[in-house]
């Protein structure tokens, strides 16, 4: 079990405790929390819902290909932007702190 | 005015199953279609991604369970609108539903289903503040409708996937200037068309700008210049007739929200026993329902479409019998001499 932290649109922190031995991703955590994470197309990095700012400053797994593109197709987009879907919790997480990128609803 | 029994929205793989199972019982289907080919999410999203869950098929690519699919219901010859949103349902004196798209096409049938997945694929806006003002011919379009409008003209393109490489190239001919802005310094395009674009902007003949996005419009009645913002150089001005921002399409609920029907958290609302919505006729199967225990599955919504076939049938016909044959017992000639008669 590991802690992280997430601060969501309106700036408000949410304490998780996420295990890593079940398989999960940073979306995956957000969603079993309730957190406005929407996460629709499941984990394919195909949709961006799950798009958030890494603010600590842990060394993350690179990004694929995949993340990127569809990072191109994203809005909003900063250095530290990362999909949540394709970060897979593991011990090294410990600590880590994200916050929700903004929606980009009309 | 097109006539069927079964009108379905969205043409994704449920949509393209209810088919099948509709024809079945000889019900007639038309099927609606934002996008301008079958098969949804599946061809749109994720063509090649091999699923895994189809039962009886071990590792089967999306676009090939789309092509299955088109086959097995082949039979019973579906019509389609396709590149048309379903806009606006009214309730006509027979108790039947009269459609009309995004282009005015008038669809009546005594039943609809809602398959539309997560809803009608539409570009995905930049969250520019002021950009709406600049759309509908006033300098911004978020797809090449007719590049003739665009002769002499100073356009910025914005996006980095084939389309907006593609474009780019294209519009080079045909343009006084184009300006390509792209986040990063790769492109995710098809790797002919970015060499071409490197090639075209060491000629001169485009601009491009990476590491830098566009984040302002101005103009007064029509777009004067774009703003964009450079990682490293700031924020400056761009003289520019036209901007086409090209970021991939993304599903949005759209005009079904307006129809009536019973929402939850972005889903429609149905009861289990046959997928039947709160308004009498409509049923709404797939990803777009929701209801105690739903899964988004395309297996799931196989079997949703299954049971809906059935009430459909009975609304339709409330005095007529219904008898249920397994397709084996019918075999094959007794499926195309079914079929024979839903086409007919």
């Amino acid at each position: 079990m590991i802690q992280i932290t997430v601060i969501d649109r309106e700036g408000k922190t949410h304490e998780l405790e996420a295990p890593t031995d079940m398989n999960m991703n940073i979306m995956e955590i957000c969603k079993a929390y309730e957190l406005p994470v929407k996460g629709t197309c499941g984990g394919m990095a195909m949709c961006s819902t799950c798009h958030c700012y890494v603010l600590s400053d842990h060394d993350l797994p690179e990004m694929r290909q995949a993340e990127e593109d569809m990072l191109d197709q994203a809005f909003f987009v900063e250095d530290n932007s990362r999909l949540g879907c394709q970060l897979m919790l593991n011990d090294e997480m410990d600590g880590l702190i994200i916050q929700l990128a903004p929606e980009n609803e009309d | 005015m097109i006539k069927t029994d079964i009108l379905i929205i969205g043409a994704g793989p449920v949509g393209l199953f209810t088919v099948f199972e509709a024809g079945l019982l000889k019900l007639k289907c038309h099927l609606v279609d934002a996008l301008p080919q079958v098969g949804g999410q599946l061809t749109e999203i994720y063509p090649k991604k091999p699923i895994y869950d189809i039962p009886g098929y071990p590792a089967v690519n999306a676009g090939e369970l789309v092509d299955n699919l088109m086959k097995q219901i082949e039979p019973f010859q579906p019509t389609f609108t396709l590149g048309e949103r379903a806009e606006v349902i009214e309730r006509l004196e027979d108790n039947s539903f009269l459609l009309t798209t995004s282009r005015g096409t008038k669809i009546n049938a005594p039943v609809i289903a809602v398959a539309a997945g997560l809803g009608a694929f539409e570009p995905r806006k930049p969250p520019i503040d002021n950009i709406e003002r600049f759309e509908d011919d006033k300098g911004v379009a978020y797809f090449v409708r007719d590049p003739e409008v665009y002769r002499d003209k100073k356009v910025v393109i914005a996006g980095g996937g084939d389309s907006a490489l593609d474009w780019t190239i294209f519009l080079a001919n045909i343009a006084k200037e184009v300006t390509l802005v792209h986040r990063r310094a790769e492109f995710r395009g098809a790797l002919d068309s970015v060499e071409k674009v490197h090639q075209l902007d060491m000629e001169g003949r485009i601009k491009m700008i990476t590491d830098a996005q566009v984040v302002g419009l101005e103009g007064q009645d029509h777009l004067k210049e774009v703003t964009i913002k450079h990682k490293n150089l700031g924020t400056f001005a761009k003289e520019a007739d036209e901007f086409i921002p090209l970021f991939g399409l993304t599903p949005k609920l759209g005009p079904l929200e307006n129809w009536g029907l019973e929402i939850e958290r972005g889903a429609l609302k149905v009861n289990t026993y046959d997928y039947s919505t709160n308004v009498p006729g409509i049923y709404a199967i797939g990803d777009i329902n929701t209801y105690p225990g739903k899964l988004k599955l395309i297996l799931c919504g196989f079997h949703e479409a299954t049971l809906m076939c059935q009430s459909a049938f009975k609304y339709i016909y409330p005095d007529k019998k219904l008898s249920f044959k397994y397709t084996t017992v019918m075999g094959e000639q007794g499926i195309l001499a079914t079929a024979s008669k839903v086409a007919s």
